[in-house]
C-alpha cells in the first residue's frame, strides 16, 4: 500500500507493517523531550506510579530552557527537580545551565535526533524536528510520564497535506517567511490534527535552519507534525550518522495538496494576536516598535543570527529601541562570537543574551509592559505572550526584526542597506 | 460518566496562554493554577464559576503551547466538562490523559447560550441543554480512548496494564 513518509516512520515504530490515517496506535518512541515547565510535572506524576525505573535513561532528554537560568525561587525548584530526577535515574542527555541550549535548537545539534526517528516531547514545537525527516510531535505531560514507564506512546495516525513549493525565493525571504505565509493561507486551524508535509523545488535548495524554522510552526496552524524528506542538505547536517531514509511514495494519499509559487512571497509580518495575520512587510506601515528579540527555537540558529547581524553591521538600533538577541546554543553562542557577530550585536546598542526560551513566552529577559510592542523572531503572538495582556507582538524573520530595530519601526531590511 | 453544569461560552481559538499565563507555569498544583484560570482573557472568570460548570467553546480551543498546566487549571478551578466545535490536538491529549471530559460538537457549541444548564453522558455522547429543552450529540470516544477515561486518566490505565 501507498504511504506518506510519516506513516511509513509510525509503522516503523510498531509491530504492524503499515498503518492508515484514522488508525490509533501504541509506538515505541526513540526519544521523550521535557523541559523545566513540563518534566516536574511529568516527574510528579511517574512518581506517584510507584515505578522504580525508566524505561532507558539514554531514551530521555530533560532540558531546563525556558525560566533560566533560574529567574525566581519557583522556577529554582523546578529545576532541581529535573536535576535530581536527572542524578537518580543517571538521565544521560540532561544539560546544564552554561551547556544547555533551547531544547529544539540542542537535540538536533547534539545529533540526538536523525532521519526516520520517532520523538515526542512535552513542548509543543517539538515537530521541528520533522526537518531532518523524523516524526516528532508535542504531547502533554502525563504523555511523558507514561514514556518514561513504557518507553512508547499513544497517538491517532494523521492524515497528511502536502505543500509544494515551487521556485525561486526572493531576498530577504526565508523559511519563517515560507511558513508564516502558509499558516496566513490556511489559517491557525488548517492543518488542525494533520501532518504537514513540505516539498518542492523551493524546499530541496533551502538550508537546514530555515527547515528547522518551518516544521517548528507546523503547530501553528494546528498541525501534528511538520516534515521534510531528508536528502543531501539533510546528509549534510547529520553527517555520517547512520540514519533510516522514508519518503512518500508517489501514489501516497493526501488530504489536500496545496502549491505556492515562492516568487510572490516576500518577507512576512504576522500583526497580533494570530500567527496567521501574515502580511507583506511593505503592508505594514508605521508599526513603532519599543523591543526586538532576535532568537528563539523558531530563530536562534547561526544562520539566523549571521541574517540580523548582516543588516546591524556598522549600525545602531534606535535609542528607544531594546534589541535583544538570544542564541539558540552554546555551540551557536560560540560561533556568533568567533565570527564577530556578537560585537556586532552589542555595537548595535544590542544585548547579547545567555541560551534561553525567556522572552518568547513572556518568562524572562525582555517583558512588554502594559502598551509596548515587540517585533520579534519567535513563534507567537498571542494577547500577553510577552508581557502585559495589553502588549503587542508582530513576528517575522530576524532580518526583518534587525531593520526594524534599527528604525524603530516595522522595516523592510532592504530600507536600512 | 454524568455531568450537570451550567455553561460559560468562549469564542474561537481560546490559547493556553489565555487559559494560563506563562507566568504561572513554576508551580504544578491544580488548585493553585485554577486560582489564575482564564486569566488571559477575562480576569474574572474564576469569580463567576462555580464547581461541575461547563465550558463550551468555538473552534481550535486550546491552541498553542503543550503545558497540561491549562487543562489542570480548568480542572482545579472546577470545570467539568469541555465541549468544543473542535480542540487543539495536545490539548485535547492532555484532557483526556488527566480524565477531565472534552466533546466535539458543532451543533452544540453553536446553538447552547450562557447560562444554560447541561446534562452530560460522556459514555453516550448525549448533551441535553435542560433550559433551552434541546439535545445533541457528540461523537463517541474510541473504544482506546473508553478504556483510558474509564480509568480516570492516562496513568491509571497504564497501571491497570501492568498489573493485569
Amino acid at each position: 500500500m501507498a504511504s506518506t513518509i510519516t506513516e511509513k516512520i509510525l509503522a516503523a515504530h510498531t509491530e504492524k507493517r503499515s498503518v492508515e490515517p484514522g488508525e490509533f496506535i501504541e509506538a515505541k518512541v526513540d526519544l521523550a523531550l521535557g523541559n523545566d515547565i513540563t518534566a516536574p510535572l511529568a516527574i510528579k506524576e511517574f512518581e506517584r506510579s510507584g515505578v522504580k525505573r525508566v524505561f532507558d535513561n539514554k531514551r530521555i532528554a530533560l532540558i531546563p530552557d525556558h525560566f533560566t537560568p533560574n529567574k525566581d525561587l519557583k522556577s529554582a525548584n523546578q529545576c532541581k527537580i529535573l536535576k535530581n530526577f536527572a542524578s537518580k535515574h543517571k538521565i544521560k542527555h540532561y544539560y546544564e545551565v552554561g551547556r544547555m541550549g533551547v531544547e529544539h535548537a540542542l537535540l538536533p545539534e547534539l545529533g540526538l535526533v536523525l532521519p526516520g526517528d520517532l520523538v515526542i516531547g512535552a513542548d509543543s514545537h517539538t515537530c521541528t524536528y520533522g526537518a531532518l525527516g523524523a516524526f516528532s510531535t508535542g504531547v502533554g505531560s502525563t504523555d511523558l510520564a507514561a514514556a518514561f514507564i513504557t518507553g512508547k506512546c499513544w497517538f491517532r495516525v494523521p492524515e497528511s497535506m502536502r505543500f509544494v513549493f515551487r521556485g525561486r525565493l526572493n531576498r530577504w525571504v526565508g523559511g519563517k517567511d515560507l511558513i508564516l505565509y502558509t499558516i496566513g493561507d490556511i489559517g491557525v486551524d488548517g492543518a488542525l490534527y494533520k501532518a504537514m508535509e513540505f516539498t518542492g523545488d523551493a524546499i530541496n535548495k533551502l538550508p537546514m535552519d530555515d527547515r528547522f524554522s518551518m516544521c517548528n510552526m507546523a503547530i501553528e496552524a494546528g498541525g501534528k507534525s511538520g516534515i521534510i524528506e531528508p536528502d543531501g542538505i539533510t546528509k549534510g547536517y547529520t553527517g555520517s550518522k547512520r540514519t533510516k531514509i522514508y519518503k512518500s511514495d508517489k501514489d501516497a494519499r493526501y488530504s489536500d495538496i496545496i502549491e505556492y509559487d515562492v516568487k510572490k512571497i516576500e518577507p512576512q509580518v504576522a500583526t497580533p494576536h494570530l500567527p496567521s495575520n501574515a502580511k507583506p512587510v511593505s503592508k505594514i506601515k508605521n508599526v513603532r516598535v519599543d523591543q526586538a528579540v532576535i532568537g528563539s527555537c523558531t530563530n536562534g540558529r547561526i544562520s539566523d543570527l549571521r541574517s540580523a547581524a548582516r543588516i546591524l553591521k556598522g549600525k545602531k538600533a534606535k535609542s528607544s529601541v531594546r534589541l535583544i538577541v538570544i542564541p539558540a546554543t552554546q555551540k551557536i553562542y560560540l560561533e556568533a562570537v568567533k565570527e564577530g557577530l556578537a560585537e556586532i550585536f552589542v555595537k548595535a546598542g544590542g544585548v547579547f543574551s545567555t541560551p534561553t526560551c525567556g522572552p518568547c513566552l513572556g518568562g524572562h529577559m525582555g517583558i512588554l509592559a502594559e502598551g509596548e510592542t515587540a517585533i520579534a523572531t519567535t513563534n507567537r503572538n498571542f494577547v500577553g505572550r510577552m508581557g502585559h495582556t495589553g502588549s503587542k507582538v508582530y513576528l517575522s524573520n530576524p532580518a526583518v526584526a534587525a531593520a526594524s530595530a534599527i528604525k524603530g519601526r516595522i522595516a523592510h531590511p532592504e530600507e536600512v542597506l | 460518566m454524568r455531568i450537570k453544569g451550567r455553561v460559560h461560552k468562549f469564542k474561537d481559538n481560546v490559547n493556553t496562554d489565555e487559559i494560563i499565563p506563562a507566568s504561572y507555569l513554576n508551580t504544578q498544583d491544580p488548585a493553585e493554577l485554577g486560582r489564575h484560570c482564564m486569566q488571559g482573557i477575562d480576569k474574572d472568570f474564576v469569580k463567576r464559576i462555580k464547581t461541575n460548570d461547563i465550558i463550551v467553546a468555538g473552534k481550535n480551543f486550546g491552541c498553542g503551547s503543550s503545558r497540561e498546566h491549562a487543562p489542570l487549571s480548568l480542572k482545579g478551578a472546577g470545570i467539568s466538562c469541555i465541549i468544543g466545535i473542535s480542540f487543539a490536538r495536545i490539548f485535547y491529549r492532555n484532557c483526556i490523559n488527566i480524565g477531565l471530559p472534552i466533546m466535539e460538537s458543532k451543533e452544540a457549541a453553536k446553538v447552547i447560550k450562557a447560562g444554560d444548564i447541561l446534562n452530560i453522558d460522556t459514555e453516550t455522547g448525549r448533551i441535553e441543554d435542560v433550559t433551552q429543552k434541546r439535545e445533541f450529540r457528540s461523537q463517541r470516544f474510541p473504544q482506546f480512548m473508553q478504556e483510558i477515561i474509564k480509568r480516570g486518566g492516562l496513568m491509571q490505565y497504564i497501571r491497570k496494564r501492568r498489573e493485569g
